[in-house]
């Protein structure tokens, strides 16, 4: 149950930043949540990190998930704990039941926020538009005629109002690359002062320009061209905020996978949690190599042979202190004289030599492959018209010579899940057609790389959720700790502050370098 | 009082050497090291290793030093009246292979001497 918990998102005073659309969501999470929530008063939120919106099918936030099926819940998060086994076929059923409730309240929540920012857009963008019009459409008799000047503030609000526009196209009109679960603050705030100046403007004009019909047109016209100057310092604050602020590196994040421990550094600036993570998820599937459960096995079955040695049996009676008996526990298993150490030892010794002989038996037959075709030149394209084949074919032709010790080298180093015949091939073909060296094209095999270079059905983590103590809108604080949770694996994240660096400085003289022999001779006498 | 100048007189001592002649030269039979030129802290025979002074770094076996009582270690303080705690190098070799002498009377002080007299005067 404490593993559902970590899922679970408790309502708080954050909630105000996101906009109306959200409550009728959250309020349909607490009706559901409330009796359950009273056991457990921690104040962890959880929420939602979807990866690019090319996979809709595999479902969408954890809530959604909460409020649909509490069943899965225990497969996906007990899964984490148990052998591997077990754990994959649980997952291959929480998958397909998520598939199956695939849910359209996301999508409908992310379009919904680009809408109200667009017609907010085009709202605020025909405004100075609308000022400059109406008198004229309304009482065009009474209006004093536009002089030079008049007429040269039309100039410069058409320039403005295209300056305007092409920014925020080049600022706000970009792919979404990340669905991220709470509202994106900076961006919220700048939409409600927008607005509230927009609509600011629209009440000082319509009591004291339309009511009173005012006849002072260039007073209009110049009062249009306040409203647009100060829209693009608006947009310039935008800038600020939403670019510039966090580029300057404020904080050293470290990544580490829980599985195996692979770690990573990365640098930040200010940003909410919720964008770190993104940062972190971005970076992680090109840096971090592919997960690979098949290497994890041999861990996995030295716990459990510690596990299975020591049983402890009740002798008093029920009612005794759990505490006590894992101590003892822990304590006989500390004075066990057991020699999986030395197994282990041997056993990676026995393995490093295994994958070095196939290895070299790989680079040896891929090189006498690679020996067998040569590239025609463009002169000799014409001699011999027969034999001629292009690079698929060429990379069917050497394919068999090395297929056996590629694929017993894949097999030791546990990599044959990800590569099937076809892709093997593919690249064969690439490396002949972009004439590469035998090393090149083994150097996909020889090393695991990072997740994105494998196929999307091999990559055991698409959808992530956030799990932290503070609010993920809340910026980045040294100390910082959060975890980055999909099924398999986690991401823990700590956060530590750049130190202050104190910088003095020293002048040296260039003519201050002079030197001395130290001697120490000796003379015979 | 007696024993404390006596302590003052016995830190140092008094060697003659008389020079051998081997064909042209006049040859003492030891090596010095040290001087106001060289690296003090190379000096394995300074107790301090901030002393420039002279100091017999070879003695060679038999030779007129060795009889004379020279030891390997010894600081030379004064060299027939010439003093050679500041001198450089080459001016304590000029000054002990001088070819109008053939007698040299060296002022040295020893180690093994401090440390004697300083355990007779504790015991």
């Amino acid at each position: 149950i404490s593993a559902a918990m970590d899922t679970e998102s408790t309502y708080s005073g954050y909630s105000h930043y996101s906009g109306h659309s959200k409550k009728a969501h959250r309020q349909g999470r607490d009706r559901h949540k409330s009796p359950r929530s009273k056991d457990g008063s921690r104040s962890e939120k959880s929420v939602t990190i979807q990866t690019p919106p090319a996979e809709p099918l595999l479902g969408n936030d954890a809530s959604r998930a909460e409020e649909g099926q509490d069943d899965n819940w225990g497969e996906t998060t007990t899964a984490i704990t148990g052998t591997s086994e077990h754990s994959i076929s649980q997952e291959d059923i929480a998958r397909i039941s998520k598939d199956l409730e695939d849910s359209v309240g996301l999508d409908c929540r992310r379009y919904l926020g680009l809408t109200v920012a667009a017609v907010l857009g085009l709202l605020v963008f025909l405004t100075p538009i609308a000022f400059i019009l109406l008198p004229q459409i309304l009482w065009r008799d009474d209006l004093e005629p536009c002089g030079t000047v008049c007429e040269g503030l039309f100039i410069s609000v058409a320039f403005k109002l295209l300056i305007l526009l092409i920014g925020t196209w080049a600022l706000f009109f970009r792919q979404p690359k990340a669905d991220i679960p709470r509202v994106f603050v900076f961006r919220a705030l700048l939409l409600v002062l927008i607005f509230l100046f927009v609509f600011s403007y629209w009440l000082f004009y319509g009591v004291r320009i339309l009511d009173s019909k005012d006849t002072n047109y260039q007073g209009i016209v110049q009062y249009a061209v306040s409203l647009v100057d100060a829209l693009l310092f608006i947009h310039y604050l935008a800038i600020v905020l939403l670019e510039l602020r966090q580029l300057q590196p404020m904080f050293t994040v470290k990544v580490v996978r829980s599985t195996d421990g692979e770690s990573r550094y990365y640098s930040l600036g200010h940003l909410s949690i919720q964008r770190a993570a993104l940062v972190v998820l971005e970076n992680y599937y090109k840096d971090f190599s592919v997960y690979n459960p098949a290497l994890l096995t041999a861990s996995k079955s030295r716990a459990a042979k510690h596990m299975a040695g020591l049983k402890v049996y009740n002798v008093d009676g029920p009612g005794n202190n759990a505490s006590g008996q894992s101590r003892a526990m822990i304590a006989a298993a500390a004075r066990r004289r057991d020699s999986s150490h030395n197994e282990l030892y041997y056993e990676e010794a026995d393995h490093e030599r295994r994958v070095k002989k196939r290895r070299a038996r790989l680079v040896v037959a891929v090189e006498e492959a690679f020996t067998h075709i040569k590239r025609l030149q463009a002169e000799e394209q014409q001699k011999a018209p027969g034999e001629m084949m292009d690079p698929r074919e060429a990379a069917q032709a050497i394919f068999p010579s090395m297929a056996r010790a590629l694929q017993k080298y894949l097999r030791t180093t546990r990599q044959q899940q990800y590569h099937s015949m076809e892709s093997i091939l593919q690249h064969l073909s690439f490396c002949i057609t972009n004439n590469m060296t035998p090393k090149a094209f083994l150097e996909r095999y020889l090393n695991p790389g990072p997740t994105l270079q494998y196929d999307r059905d091999r990559w055991f983590s698409k959808q992530w959720t956030l799990v932290s103590e503070e609010a993920v809108t809340s910026g980045l604080q040294d100390g910082i700790v959060f975890v980055l949770k999909c099924l398999d694996f986690s991401l823990v994240v700590n956060v530590k502050k750049i130190p202050f660096i104190k910088l003095s400085e020293e002048f040296i003289d260039p003519k201050s370098h002079k030197f001395v022999l130290r001697l120490q001779s000796e003379t015979s006498v | 009082q007696y024993s404390v100048i006596l302590t003052f007189l016995s830190f140092q001592q008094r060697i003659e050497i008389h020079k051998l002649r081997q064909g042209d030269n006049l040859i003492l039979g030891f090596s010095i090291g040290g001087g106001i030129d060289q690296d003090p802290t190379q000096n394995p025979f300074s107790e301090d290793k901030t002393d420039k002074g002279i100091y017999v770094t070879r003695v060679t076996e038999g030779g007129p030093a060795e009889v004379a009582g020279l030891q390997i270690g010894d600081k030379i303080m004064q060299v027939n009246g010439w003093d050679m705690t500041m001198v450089t190098h080459d001016q304590a070799r000029k000054r002990l292979t001088k070819r109008n002498e053939e007698v040299v009377r060296l002022l040295v002080t020893r180690q093994s001497l401090q440390k004697a007299v300083q355990q007779s005067m504790m015991s």
